[in-house]
């Protein structure tokens, strides 16, 4: 059967495309909602009184509506546009956990982080003196609840956590787990980078207090990012950048600042991003996540199924898929992942080789390196044909019999 | 493409044992990493006057990575430094694209195979490894 997507995503005619953790595809429409932004609206948002500039603004805050909606926040104004999930994980890390954590508090954290959800938390316990702690993983890879219970404790100030391993793709259950941080006080920050492309999302649901994504892993373009936060956090912090369009106003030695969310927002902001975004938003409606998630869950058991058949496979985090994305990640037995990733390629095959950007997860599973291919709505099952017949030259191309 | 990377010779190489371990008393050792890919080699060599009388590496780490460093091994061991130092600058200049007569390529016996890793960007930082290892410990 002829992929119905196809159409929307040439890039796709000549290439076996399995690294969708890493980034999407961008189909037409979004490709030319940009062209549309830059052709006919292009202007300084919130700056201008004439007609182009209006139009430039209301793209921009009418994709935050919209995203506002997408996740089910309370009010846009809870909506902070930034570059990417890694600058808004920055931005809580600098204009809120810097100001409320101190000598002695914990901050909790867990051994599947993504690095843009870990290396800012180390910074923030050795500039306030805080102690970092780990929840490890039990040995199906999802988060040990055990663990969890025995370091959550009045101590922890903040609990930072992926809604989604980019690794494993695991789901955590980031609703059980917030509820009880937020018993013994903490604030609950979510890393929701893999989640919000493929599984539907409601912050209010989560009880998230933030909540950070990228627009590129989700159709949308790169450059592109999102911080949810709850009103009453974001009201009582303090800017993260200074400048242009974040002032309220502006004298020689002192400045108030913009309400919500333009405090957040110095410097002329990429509407053309937000163009992408709003586009990316209505394709993934006009599919809904129902469907994404069961052309996922078909895609991802045959692949595990079949590759489970090859013994000289390992795979990780794939024993329950009930609670499993479209990632899968592996190790070809007696050869390196980087040499996997170069033999599939020459075959069309494009997968991710390397540390995934969680270093601390790959010493836990104790590997140096895996393999990874992970999957989107667009992917089909003659993609996952051709990845497995390229998994089966690998050894022969390697001289292992 | 992939046959003239994966050949016999770097599958051999790759999976050689005879150099892979630590020598006694080192005269230099000098650890050298691809942080991107994960690549990580120890090199250790034992010098007598101007001559290098043995050497030997531990590490992990893709197969060109492995087997490029398994070559420079066996070429450099009885090497004068000087020559060995000439031959290192020789191999990079091989993988830059900078040398490619294959008689003047010669000198570098079994590293010559690696000539290709050139038409693939993403594997140059493997292939070069050892050598620029080689290059800071030797400095
Ligand atoms: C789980 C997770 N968190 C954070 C990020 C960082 O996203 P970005 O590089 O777009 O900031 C990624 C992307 O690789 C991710 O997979
Ligand atoms: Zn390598």
């Amino acid at each position: 059967m002829a992929n119905k997507f196809l159409a929307d995503f040439p890039i796709l005619e000549n290439v076996v495309y399995l690294d969708n953790s890493a980034t999407t595809q961008k189909p037409l429409q979004v490709i030319k909602a940009v062209e549309n932004f830059y052709k006919k609206f292009n202007a300084n948002p919130h700056r201008g009184v004439y007609n182009l500039s209006i139009q430039a603004t209301k793209i921009y805050e009418d994709t935050r509506r919209k995203v506002a909606k997408f996740i089910n926040a309370k009010s846009s104004s809870e909506i902070i546009f930034t570059k990417n999930a890694t600058e808004s994980l920055n931005l809580v890390a600098y204009s809120f956990a810097l100001a409320n954590v101190q000598a002695g508090d914990e901050i909790l954290i867990t051994i599947a982080e993504h690095h843009s959800n870990l290396v800012i938390w180390q910074m923030v316990a050795k500039s306030k003196g805080a102690t970092l702690k780990y929840i490890y993983l039990d040995a199906d890879g999802n988060l040990s609840e055990k663990d969890f219970a025995e370091k959550l404790s009045s101590r922890t100030k903040i609990f930072a956590v992926t809604q989604i391993s980019n690794v494993l793709g695991l789901i955590n259950n980031v609703k059980k787990f917030a509820a009880k941080a937020h018993e013994v006080g903490a604030t609950v920050i979510v890393d929701g980078a893999q989640s919000v492309p493929h599984i539907k999302v409601d912050v209010q649901d989560l009880d998230a207090d933030f909540f950070a994504f990228s627009a590129h892993k989700m159709l949308g373009t790169m450059g592109f990012g999102v911080l949810y936060g709850k009103k009453n956090l974001l009201e009582n912090m303090q800017p993260f950048l200074r400048g242009g369009d974040m002032i309220e106003y502006v004298e020689e030695q002192a400045t108030t600042f913009a309400e919500l969310p333009n405090k957040f927002e110095a410097g002329t902001q990429n509407v053309g991003g937000a163009a992408a975004l709003s586009a990316a938003i209505d394709y993934l409606n006009s599919i809904g996540f129902a469907e994404i998630e069961r052309i996922e869950k078909k895609l991802t058991t045959y692949a595990i199924s079949e590759l489970k058949k090859l013994s000289y496979i390992e795979l990780y985090g794939c024993e329950n898929l009930n609670n499993k994305i479209g990632i899968v990640t592996f190790n070809i037995a007696e050869v390196h992942p980087h040499d996997v990733a170069t033999i599939l390629d020459a075959q069309g095959v494009a997968v991710r080789a390397g540390h995934h950007c969680a270093q601390p997860l790959m010493n836990f599973l104790n590997q140096n390196a895996t393999c990874r291919a992970s999957f989107y709505f667009y992917n089909t099952k003659a993609d996952v044909e051709k990845f497995l017949d390229a998994i089966k030259q690998v050894r022969k191309v390697m001289h292992i019999a | 493409m992939l046959e003239d990377i994966y050949t016999e010779l770097i599958a051999e190489h790759n999976q050689a044992k005879e150099n892979r371990r630590t020598l006694e008393n080192p005269t230099l050792t000098e650890r050298g990493h691809n942080p991107s890919c994960g690549d990580d080699i120890t090199l250790e060599f034992k010098i007598e006057g101007d001559k290098i009388i043995d050497a030997a590496f531990v590490g992990q780490g893709c197969a060109i990575s492995q087997a490029s460093t398994d070559m420079m091994i066996e070429l450099l061991r009885g090497k004068k430094l000087d020559d060995a130092k000439r031959l290192a600058e020789l191999f990079l200049a091989m993988i830059k694209g900078e040398v490619t007569d294959d008689s003047e390529l010669e000198e570098l016996e079994d590293a010559a195979a690696l000539k290709n890793i050139c038409n693939m960007p993403a594997r140059v930082k493997c292939a070069t490894l050892a050598w620029h290892t080689f290059k800071t410990m030797t400095k």
